[in-house]
C-alpha cells in the first residue's frame, strides 16, 4: 500500500448558473499574458454542445487519454517510438483554429474618428498578429446554444443516442441544456504527464496537483494532444505549455483556488482524498462500465485505522489526515456516491467529480403539481428529457446504473425535504422513497445541508501545506534573505 | 595575395574552430544553468499546421540523415573507404545522401516561405531565426554543390577532411589538405563552424536537449518537495 493524498474537487452541476465568474477570476489572475490570451484554464460549456476547444471529446481526432490494447494501458496519441518519429510535427495536435483567435478592439478609433453622421466603431484586431480580423469563434461561442444544428448537434456524446432520441432532444418543447464547468482534473493517471518527452510534467507528491516545469518544457507539444480534456495549453509566445495549477500558491496558504472562491452558485467543493498509488494501473485497466466503481474502490476510508497507520508511515501529516476525514469530496464521492468522474473511459482517473444535473431530468414532469411521490417523484428515467444514456456517456463510462442511482437519490431527497418544509407530501412516503434510493433521513439531511446551506468552510477543507518544513528539508530558508525572492526570477520572454 | 590567403586559412581553419568551441561550451553551459527557461524548440505548429508539415518533416529528417553521414565519415573513415571500393555501394550512398540533402533544402525553402507568408508564423519569427535560416541555407546549398561537382565527397572527406578534423581535436591543426581545397568546400566548413557558434545564441539549443530519458522512464512522474518518510520527525531537526 502506497498511500498518497490528493486535493480533489466536486462540482455540483445542478447549482451551476453558467455565469462564467470562475473563468473570469482565473483569466484575470493567470492567463492575461501574451501568448495565453486564448487559454481558459477554467471554462464553462453548454451541454449538449461542442465545447472548448471544439469537439474536444472526439478522441478519434485528438487521440487524448489512454486505451486498453490487449490488456495493456497505452497512450492513444503516442508511444515511445511515435514520440521520436512525430517530434517534428505532431499529427494530432489541435491548433489555434480549434480554439479561437484571440482579439481585442481598436478602441482608439472611438476617440480619434473625425466628426461625422455615424457613430465610430472599434474594429476587432487579432491579439496574435495585431491586424484587423473577422471574429469567427470565441471561447464560449456556443454558450446557451443547445438545440443549435451547428453546435449542440455536433456534441459527440449524442452519438450514443438513437435517431429518435436525438430528434426528440432537438424538438423545441423538449430542448434541454445544462452547464459544464471544467478545469484540469489533476488526474491520478495523467496522460499528459505520461506523454511528456522531457519529463517536464509532473504530479506533486504531497497534494497531487499536476504541474508543468517551465524550465524543462521544450515545446515538444505531446501533452496538448495527450490530455483528453484538452486542459494543457500551448503558449505560442514563450514556446512552453501551460495549464491549470489549481492556484497552488493559494492552496498552500489555505485559500481556495480563485475559481472556487469566486463561484457564485457555490457549486464547487475542494477537499483531500487518500488513495492507494499502487493500484493506479490495475484500476485504470478495468472495462469502461466498471471504471467508476474501480476508481471509488481506490479511494480509501480516512477513518480506517489501517489506512491512517499506512498514511502516517508515508509521511502524510496529521493535519492532512484530519482534512481527509472532513473532506466534502469524500462525502460526495464515497459516502453518498452521488459525484461521478467525467469521461472516466479516458482512463486518466480524473480527481474532479461532478454531481450530475437533475433539473432538466425532472422538468419533464412539468405542469403537474406534486401529489403522489411514488411514480411521479421517480420519473421514468427512460422517458426523461435528458436521456440517461447521454449523461451516462459523460459521467458513467457508459454505465447507466450510476446515473440512475444518483438521480434517484437526489429526487428522493427533494421529496423528503418537501415533506419536511412544505408538508404536502406524506413523510412516510418520503422516507419510503429515501430507502428505495439507498438513503436515510440522516444522510438526506447531510446532503441537503452540504448542497444548500454550505458555508465557505464546509465547501473548502484545505490541509496545511507544511511548506515551511518542506523548505527546511531542501535548503536553508535564510539563503535568499533580503533578495527578490526564491527560485525562478526571470521575466518569461520568448527564447531569451 | 598568397600570404593574404594564408592568413585567412590560418584564421578560419586553425583559430576559428577553437573560438567557436570555447564560446559554444561556455555560453551553452551558462545559458542552461542560468536561463534554462529559454531552452525550447519554440514550435509554431500551434499557429499554422499545414505548411508546418511540409517544412519540418523534410528538413529534420534530411538534416539528421546528412549529419549522421558526416559523423560516420568522420568517425570511421577506413570503413567508408572500404565501402566505397565497390562503385555500386558508393553510388547508393552518394545518391541517398544527395536526396537527403535535397530534402533538407526543400524543407528550408518551405520554412522560409512559411515564415514569410503566414501572418501568424511571421509574428513568432525573430531576427535570430533569420540568422539560423540564412546560415543553414548557405550550408545546405554549398553541401549540395560540393556533392554534385566534386565527386565523390564521401571518399575524399574520409581521406582528407577527417585527418584535418582530428588534427583540430588534437590541438595541432594541420592545414595541409585544407589549403588546397576549392572555395566551396572552405565555405562549407566555415559555415558549419558558424552554425555551431549560433547554437547557444538561438533556438538551435533545442537540438541539445532532445528528450532521451523519455525512452527509459516510467510513464508517471511524481515530484516530492519533502522526504516523505522523514518529514514526520522534522521537528527534531
Amino acid at each position: 500500500m502506497d498511500i498518497r493524498s490528493q486535493i480533489s474537487m466536486v462540482f455540483h452541476l445542478d447549482k451551476c448558473i453558467g455565469c462564467h465568474t470562475c473563468s473570469i477570476a482565473c483569466k484575470n489572475i493567470w492567463t492575461d499574458r501574451k501568448g495565453t490570451e486564448y487559454m481558459w484554464w477554467n471554462n464553462v460549456e453548454t451541454k449538449p454542445g461542442t465545447g472548448f476547444p471544439t469537439r474536444w471529446e472526439d478522441q478519434e481526432k485528438y487521440k487524448g487519454g489512454w486505451e486498453l490494447v490487449n490488456g495493456e494501458l497505452k497512450l492513444k496519441s503516442t508511444s515511445k517510438v511515435k514520440t521520436v518519429t512525430n517530434i517534428f510535427h505532431n499529427p494530432n495536435m489541435p491548433t489555434m483554429d480549434d480554439y479561437y483567435e484571440p482579439w481585442s478592439y481598436k478602441y482608439k478609433d472611438l476617440f480619434d474618428a473625425p466628426a461625422g453622421d455615424d457613430q465610430p466603431t472599434a474594429k476587432p484586431i487579432s491579439m496574435v498578429t495585431g491586424e484587423y480580423m473577422d471574429i469567427e469563434a470565441g471561447p464560449n461561442w456556443d454558450d446557451d446554444l443547445s438545440g443549435s444544428p451547428i453546435y449542440a448537434e455536433n456534441d459527440i456524446n449524442l452519438d450514443v443516442l438513437s435517431e429518435e432520441q436525438r430528434d426528440q432532444l432537438f424538438a423545441i418543447e423538449r430542448l434541454m441544456m445544462f452547464y459544464f464547468p471544467r478545469i484540469c482534473n489533476h488526474c491520478m493517471n495523467p496522460s499528459c504527464v505520461a506523454s511528456c518527452p522531457s519529463g517536464a510534467l509532473y504530479k506533486r507528491g504531497e497534494d497531487g496537483i499536476v504541474l508543468i516545469d517551465q524550465k524543462r518544457c521544450r515545446a515538444w507539444r505531446k501533452c496538448i494532444a495527450a490530455c483528453p480534456y484538452k486542459k494543457t495549453y500551448y503558449n505560442w509566445n514563450t514556446g512552453k505549455s501551460e495549464k491549470c495549477i489549481l492556484c497552488f500558491p493559494r492552496v498552500e496558504t489555505g485559500q481556495a483556488p480563485a475559481c472556487f472562491h469566486s463561484c457564485v452558485g457555490r457549486i464547487r467543493y475542494l477537499g483531500v482524498l487518500l488513495y492507494d498509488a499502487d493500484r493506479i494501473e490495475e484500476t485504470a485497466k478495468h472495462p469502461d462500465h466498471e471504471l467508476v466503481d474501480a476508481q471509488r474502490e481506490m479511494i480509501l476510508d480516512p477513518f480506517n485505522e489501517n489506512v491512517i497507520r499506512e498514511a502516517k508511515k508515508n509521511g502524510i501529516a496529521d493535519s492532512t489526515i484530519k482534512a481527509a476525514q472532513e473532506s466534502p469530496v469524500y462525502k460526495f464521492v464515497k459516502d453518498w456516491g452521488i459525484a461521478l468522474p467525467p469521461h472516466v473511459e479516458y482512463r486518466t482517473l480524473p480527481m474532479l467529480f461532478y454531481v450530475p444535473p437533475m433539473l432538466p431530468v425532472m422538468s419533464s414532469q412539468e405542469g403537474d403539481s406534486v401529489r403522489s411521490i411514488n411514480e411521479e417523484y421517480f420519473p421514468d428515467f427512460e422517458k426523461a428529457r435528458t436521456p440517461i444514456k447521454y449523461l451516462a456517456k459523460m459521467f458513467g463510462g457508459g454505465n447507466e446504473s450510476h446515473l440512475r442511482y444518483v438521480l434517484k437519490k437526489q429526487s428522493a431527497i427533494r421529496a423528503y425535504r418537501r415533506a419536511v418544509t412544505v408538508g404536502d407530501i406524506d413523510m412516510l412516503d418520503a422516507e419510503k422513497a429515501l430507502i428505495e434510493a439507498d438513503c436515510t433521513p440522516q444522510e438526506a439531511d447531510k446532503i441537503y445541508k452540504l448542497t444548500s446551506l454550505c458555508t465557505f468552510d464546509d465547501r473548502f477543507v484545505i490541509p496545511a501545506a507544511h511548506r515551511e518544513e518542506a523548505i527546511e528539508m531542501m535548503k536553508d530558508p535564510l539563503e535568499h534573505k533580503q533578495e527578490a525572492g526564491f527560485g525562478f526570477r526571470d521575466a518569461p520572454a520568448r527564447g531569451r | 595575395m598568397d600570404s593574404y590567403k594564408n592568413i585567412l586559412d590560418t584564421f578560419f581553419f586553425s583559430m576559428f574552430p577553437y573560438i567557436i568551441i570555447f564560446t559554444f561550451l561556455l555560453v551553452t553551459i551558462q545559458r542552461y544553468r542560468a536561463k534554462a527557461y529559454t531552452f525550447s524548440s519554440l514550435s509554431s505548429q500551434f499557429l499554422e499546421n499545414k505548411q508546418h508539415f511540409w517544412a519540418m518533416i523534410p528538413f529534420h529528417y534530411g538534416i539528421i540523415a546528412v549529419l549522421a553521414a558526416h559523423f560516420v565519415w568522420f568517425l570511421v573513415p577506413d570503413t567508408v573507404l572500404w565501402w566505397n571500393r565497390v562503385p555500386a555501394r558508393l553510388y547508393v550512398m552518394e545518391i541517398a545522401m544527395f536526396i537527403f540533402g535535397l530534402m533538407t533544402l526543400i524543407g528550408l525553402i518551405n520554412i522560409i516561405i512559411r515564415r514569410q507568408t503566414n501572418s501568424m508564423a511571421k509574428v513568432v519569427t525573430s531576427k535570430a531565426d533569420w540568422w539560423v535560416l540564412g546560415f543553414l541555407t548557405i550550408q545546405v546549398v554549398t553541401g549540395l554543390y560540393i556533392a554534385y561537382f566534386y565527386r565523390w565527397g564521401s571518399s575524399w572527406f574520409a581521406a582528407s577532411l577527417t585527418p584535418y578534423l582530428w588534427s583540430v581535436i588534437k590541438l595541432s591543426p594541420d592545414l595541409t589538405y585544407i589549403s588546397a581545397m576549392p572555395f566551396m568546400v572552405k565555405a562549407h566548413i566555415v559555415s558549419a563552424y558558424s552554425i555551431i557558434l549560433l547554437f547557444p545564441f538561438t533556438r538551435l539549443v533545442h537540438a541539445l536537449v532532445v528528450p532521451n530519458p523519455y525512452l527509459w522512464r516510467k510513464p508517471q512522474v511524481v515530484r516530492w518537495y519533502w522526504n516523505r518518510k522523514k518529514i514526520r520527525s522534522s521537528k527534531n531537526l
